[in-house]
């Protein structure tokens, strides 16, 4: 029920960083944090809305899990601030900010039992009795953990202990819930199965997530909006298919998915369309965008290997742009998708998937064969940095 | 041509081993149960056994406890005249609680210390931690003895400490410490408090931090997030200190001996007496029976918690 209602719910709300009306409910303002003469977090500013899944992705020493840690109060910033609903948390200490985290360790207390373990937050706000032990039985029930409430965590497997943290995590029902790598202990299948149920549950308590994560298909799966982050600063904040369809750097394509990155200069930029020569492609490319560029500047253009295709005949539209010739050099059969890795006359390698449509083709195309490479205008995204 | 003659070795010293039905692994087993049996179990059944023997003027001092009676029989005189004798004069009993207050104060007192000692030196950067609990193995190095006769420099009335407070202005007459009981606590706690420190870094030092952010984070004021994180899960590491401080607390001998007035009651000055100068060695020995009796319940104690914390570790 509360499902369908947010659902709807959903619909027709405005994506809250669209509405100008709304306002942020964090605000990271020109955070840097330094320790000695590393710089972990240099000069972040974002906004970060109410009801919000947001994802910080990154490698490891991108600054991500410092930033985490800023916001909840175990690190100070070295300069900037941090707003939470329009407070300013410099000078308030963790154990006063509304806000919880869930540890990469989940740092379950050992001593305690899982019911113990979830009710210490409660007591430190002294809560009634009664009214703890209801609210522990709640969120019990929301990770399907009551059977487990007198163990200890020692007696759990990674995944109860994962969704104990989660539940005392969130029992407080703070206004702000971050998450520090929370799926990075599981195995595969557990964890594709706990991004769904993070979500659902997400949905249920209407909390603002902000998740720290290397994983980008985690990010992809769950996040409302991403922010990519590249030692210490954000390459790029935008949502899923914003960062997927239009990274804004080199760095963001190739992070994000795979990619085919050809080199190439600006002949023709007009705004509707930018025409690039690329000695790479082995063809013109011809992208139906127009770039705040120079003309002959040096730029990149990237194609998802998704949105090219390849076949044995010309296509059949050849205006010399955007098609390329090239042979077959390795196919990777995945069942529903096929992976080719083609070399073009260029001599540069690119990676086309494809949809296997039919069954078993009378006459596939294989090793060694000359495909004709082409893509529609809209596929290209042409980067400057 | 050297590893077929050391194969042959190995194998018929192996053969040799297990004609008496040994491994190598059973006789790095057999190894501590030897030493046992060779210094606690055999001592402690001569003792025993003289425990049960009477008082004699003769070499050695007691009667023997088997004899061959007439007609080749074996008979066993059990005397416990000695453990009576224990429960009769109440010196007895008097010296065995006070030894018990003492080392129960001092353990007290030294857990009171360590503590802090402990944690800080567990929270203090990694480098300094090295030179740190240096420190506090340091004063091993000087014998025993002249650290517990230094005390008496200091603590005399005219010495170091009522010197310096006389000076300070704090007192006019000096202090009347040493020979009192004040002076013993000083000198157990100073002689052991490095035996509670050592037990209680080793598990402060192992204590995740992340568990006192996590209390932080669910709310719990630095003096809560240690009372319901740090100080339970250091439980360990106080109980192992405390007896290491408590069990060579109650028979101390020397610390008393030294610092401790003629009205200090201690168990083992009452063991000396008895062999020394009563040269009443079944006496002293039920003296000395009846001291284990009471700490084999801390030492059981002792273990029982060890293997706790052993099959927690595994986990």
């Amino acid at each position: 029920m509360a499902q369908t209602t947010t659902q709807s719910g959903r619909k027709i709300k405005l994506e809250p960083w669209q509405d100008p009306k709304e306002q942020p409910y964090l605000r990271i303002e020109k955070v840097t944090k330094k320790f000695g003469d590393f710089t972990a977090v240099d000069d972040v500013s974002l906004s970060i809305y109410r009801g919000e899944f947001f994802s910080l992705l990154g490698g490891s020493g991108s600054g991500k899990t410092t930033l985490l840690r800023m916001l909840a109060g175990f690190e100070t910033p070295t300069s900037g601030k941090i707003f939470i609903d329009g407070v300013d948390m410099s000078n308030i200490p963790p154990y006063e900010r509304p806000v919880n985290m869930m540890f990469q360790s989940y740092a379950l207390f050992p001593h305690m039992t899982v019911e113990q373990n979830i009710a210490f937050g409660l007591k430190q706000d002294r809560v009634p009795r009664d009214q703890i032990r209801v609210r522990v039985a709640e969120v019990l029930d929301l990770v399907q953990l009551g059977r487990f409430a007198k163990r200890r965590p020692h007696q759990l497997s990674g995944g109860q202990r994962q969704r104990v943290a989660l539940a005392r995590s969130l029992v407080k029902r703070p206004k702000l819930l971050l998450l520090d790598e929370p799926l990075g202990a599981l195995d595969r299948r557990l964890r594709e199965q706990t991004q769904f149920e993070l979500v659902n549950i997400q949905e249920q308590v209407g909390i603002t997530f902000v998740i720290v994560t290397h994983d980008q298909e985690e990010a992809m799966t769950m996040s409302s909006r991403i922010a990519v982050m590249n030692s210490g600063w954000i390459a790029q904040v935008g949502t899923p298919a914003q960062i997927y369809e239009y990274p804004a750097t080199k760095f963001v394509a190739e992070f994000i998915g795979s990619v085919n990155m050809f080199a190439g200069r600006i002949l023709e930029d007009e705004p509707d369309h930018v025409l690039i020569q690329s000695e790479e492609a082995g063809c013109d490319l011809y992208i139906n965008h127009g770039v705040p560029v120079p003309l002959g500047t040096p730029v990149s253009v990237a194609v998802r290997p998704e949105k090219m295709s390849i076949s044995r005949e010309p296509p059949p539209v050849d205006s010399g742009r955007n098609v390329t010739r090239g042979t077959v050099r390795e196919i990777a059969y995945l069942g529903n998708l096929s992976n080719y890795l083609i070399e073009l006359d260029s001599g540069k390698m690119v990676r086309i998937t494809q949809p296997n449509f039919n069954r078993l083709t009378e006459m596939p195309i294989t090793w060694e064969d000359r495909v004709h490479v082409s893509w529609q205008p809209f596929a290209g995204v042409v980067l400057t940095q | 041509m050297s590893q077929p003659a050391s194969s042959l070795k190995t194998s018929s010293s192996r053969r040799l081993l297990s004609r008496f039905g040994l491994s190598g692994r059973g006789l790095v087993v057999l190894v501590p149960y030897v030493w046992l049996l060779l210094f606690f179990l055999i001592p402690f059944a001569i003792v025993l056994k003289i425990s049960f023997a009477e008082a004699d003027i003769a070499i050695p001092p007691y009667t023997a406890l088997l004899d061959w009676a007439e007609g080749g029989m074996l008979t066993v005189k059990l005397n416990f005249a000695s453990f009576m004798f224990l429960l009769t004069d109440s010196l007895y009993a008097v010296a065995y609680l006070n030894s018990l207050k003492i080392a129960f104060v001092s353990t007290v007192l030294c857990l009171l210390l360590g503590y802090p000692m402990a944690y800080g030196i567990a929270k203090a950067p990694a480098s300094w931690r090295g030179p740190l609990l240096m420190l506090i193995i340091l004063p091993f190095w000087t014998s025993f003895l002249i650290r517990v006769y230094a005390w008496i420099g200091i603590l005399k009335q005219e010495g170091l400490l009522n010197n310096f407070l006389i000076w300070l202005g704090v007192i006019d007459t000096p202090l009347n410490i040493l020979y009192t009981d004040v002076s013993i606590y000083i000198g157990i706690v100073y002689s052991y408090l490095p035996f509670m420190i050592l037990p209680l870094y080793a598990t402060l030092e192992k204590l995740d931090d992340t568990l006192l952010e996590a209390a932080a984070d669910l709310g719990a004021r630095p003096v809560k997030a240690f009372l319901a994180v740090t100080l339970p899960l250091s439980m360990p590491g106080i109980v192992a200190g405390s007896l290491l401080v408590f069990i060579p607390a109650v028979g101390e001998f020397v610390i008393p001996s030294l610092l401790g007035g003629p009205n200090t009651l201690m168990i083992g000055a009452v063991l000396w007496n008895e062999f020394f100068s009563n040269r009443d060695w079944p006496v002293a020995s039920a003296v000395a029976i009846a001291l284990l009796l009471f700490l084999v319940v801390p030492i059981m104690l002792f273990q029982y918690f060890q293997e706790k914390q052993q099959e927690a570790a595994k986990q």
